[in-house]
């Protein structure tokens, strides 16, 4: 809305469960390529926060979201908005592994494309070839695309997901502390993968480790309670956070 | 004073811990005797019924199982018939009910909201809780009826082409003991299914709905295509229940020992002619005959749910990933 390269623009936005506040009046720009993390106690809204920029928020009975929030200039939240439309357009990736149990590797990439319509053989092995390739799983998985995709370990699950979220080429993609569950080794090859991913589209990463985000992004916004204290360079965030209480967390006086 | 206290309670707890000592010594014994007592319980139902089959298995032989002739007072007995009976039948009410069954699980899980899905699930349950006695009474006097002067001439109608919807309606026959039978399984399956269903963790659910699908496509790709095993699993279930079923059965399948590809055709199943026949076996081959059947129906039982147990840790392992 306001820059001519934002992305997304979250304006003034609220969320509930129930009578729960659980987001209070935020409101940020992202900007195409960036990858911004977001970091704050656990418990502060972060997931929330992201939840309600593919409005998955709404999905859980009792939740409530007012505000906009602009994709690629159009109001996700405006009247007549179907959110089926609005989540093929935005990919998520989600804190523990969840591969679609009853379908083989090649399905669960394939999934998204289907669902969008494309029904050309050819043209959907492509994309799932270019998805599993851009997740770095290629290589690992090509010989049993038809084995179910629980039958990877932990770090190729997750790659996994993320390759089915990028089958359908999302111009951004959503990640909720996706390195959480999974062992340095795996954790370094999807830092490295966003890394890669940044070229082509923009990412939005909750996660719960500092060093993490200092590493990949090069936005950081601070929730605490609720409320985004704070959002910037992140390297500002990190070295020199306007705000006291961004301070006292980044700088491990948080408690 | 606090030395005293703890020395007065360590000597209660020292008496009690051998107590229960002692009493872990019963229980284990107690718990030791009954599963014994059922494995000899059950084996010696197993020599008895083999015992009294006998005979007719020995006059027989493999003919027993492949003939269609039941003749009880020329003393011949082939038992074809009755297998092709409670199999059919089963089959029917399959058929009918594992459709029903997972949508009704479906609905009341997914779809419905609350204050519709606790009483009517409770519905569902409770059809299990009436006699099939009930089933059968129904079966008779409403549902026969019902069947000759409304669905089955619409059968024949639409589908005559087919060997299965051939002759004239009758009501009693296959057809009916297959509704009645679907009607008394479905509250099995769908319970089981609904178990199924409910053990899907949300993020499954999520992951579909993150894709952008439809509320239909969720439930298509994350909740029937992880339950294949726990559906193979309720199916079964249900299936054993129908194989078993004999009072209801016996009252509106027609009970005729024939085999005809009609299902408007009365029938006999191996259950019905032990409900029919069993108290007027005037021959000993006849009451052996009867009792080979029972063994049959007992082996039967014990094959499927055998196998199902197979398939479905198959599909178990398949989705685990271990193939
Ligand atoms: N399904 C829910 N129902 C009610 N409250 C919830 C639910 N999910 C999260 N919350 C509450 O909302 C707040 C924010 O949660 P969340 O966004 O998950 O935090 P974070 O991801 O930063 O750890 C927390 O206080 C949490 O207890
Ligand atoms: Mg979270």
């Amino acid at each position: 809305m306001s820059a001519s390269n934002s992305i997304l623009h979250v304006n003034q936005l609220d969320a509930w469960f129930g009578n729960f506040h659980a987001l209070k009046n935020i409101s940020v720009d992202v900007k195409d390529h960036d990858v911004m993390a977001l970091i704050g106690p656990s418990g502060c809204g972060k997931s929330t926060f992201i939840r309600c920029l593919n409005r998955l928020h709404e999905e859980i009975e009792g939740a409530k979201v007012s505000g906009d929030v602009f994709l690629e200039g159009q109001n996700i939240y405006g009247p007549g908005k179907d959110p089926v439309v609005i989540r093929r357009r935005i990919g998520m990736v989600f804190q523990k592994p969840n591969p679609f149990p009853g379908l083989s590797i090649y399905d669960n990439v394939a999934i998204g494309l289907k669902l969008g319509g494309m029904r050309d053989r050819h043209q959907v092995e492509e994309h799932v070839h270019q998805a599993l390739c851009g997740a770095a799983l290629w290589d690992e998985v090509k010989d049993k695309l038809k084995r179910p995709g629980a039958s990877l370990s932990g770090g190729q699950q997750q790659r996994l997901c993320i390759a089915r979220a990028l089958a359908v080429q999302p111009p951004v993609l959503l990640m909720d502390e996706p390195t959480s569950a999974l062992d340095p080794i795996s954790t370094g090859r999807i830092e490295e993968l966003i890394q890669q991913l940044k070229a082509t589209i923009t990412v939005i990463i909750v996660t719960h480790n500092m060093q993490q985000a200092a590493r990949i992004a090069n936005r950081t916004a601070y929730f605490l309670l609720g409320e985004m204290v704070e959002v910037g360079q992140t390297q500002q965030i990190f070295e020199a956070p306007v705000d006291t209480r961004t301070r006292d967390y980044v700088t491990g006086q948080f408690g | 004073m606090s030395q005293v206290a703890s020395t007065t309670e360590a000597i209660p707890q020292r008496s009690r811990r051998r107590d229960l000592h002692l009493a872990d010594r019963i229980f284990y014994r107690v718990v030791k005797g009954t599963a014994w007592g059922m494995m000899v319980l059950l084996l010696s139902m197993i020599v008895v019924i083999m015992t009294m089959a006998w005979p007719a298995l020995k006059e027989f032989g493999l003919r027993f199982f492949v003939t269609n002739d039941w003749d009880t007072l020329g003393d011949s007995f082939g038992a074809l018939a009755l297998i092709y009976g409670t199999v059919m039948s089963s089959i029917v009410a399959l058929v009918i009910s594992v459709p029903v069954s997972v949508g009704v699980a479906l609905f009341l899980n997914e779809l419905a909201p609350r204050w519709l899905s606790k009483p009517v699930g409770f519905l569902v349950e409770m059809l299990a809780a009436i006699p099939s006695i009930v089933y059968g009474l129904w079966g008779l006097y409403v549902l026969a009826p019902f069947l000759r002067s409304e669905v089955q001439p619409f059968l024949s109608e639409a589908f005559g082409f087919l060997p299965l919807f051939e002759g004239p309606p009758l009501g009693v026959g296959m057809l009916c003991a297959g509704v009645v039978l679907a009607i008394m399984i479905t509250p099995t399956i769908a319970s089981v299914c609904r178990e199924v269903f409910a053990a899907i963790p949300v993020a499954v659910r999520e992951a579909a709905l993150g894709l952008g699908a439809t509320r239909w496509e969720m439930l298509r790709i994350s909740v029937l295509r992880t339950s294949v095993s726990g559906v193979v699993g309720a199916v079964i279930l249900g299936l054993g229940r129908a194989f078993g079923e004999t009072m209801a059965v016996t009252m509106v399948i027609g009970n005729i020992e024939q085999i005809k590809l009609s299902l408007y055709e009365p029938a006999q199943t191996m259950a019905s002619i032990l409900a029919n026949q069993y108290a007027e076996a005037d021959s000993d081959l006849h009451l052996s005959a009867l009792t080979a059947i029972g063994f049959c129906l007992f082996v039967v039982s014990l094959v499927v749910n055998g196998s199902a147990r197979f398939v479905v840790s198959k599909f178990e392992k398949r989705e685990r990933g271990e193939v």
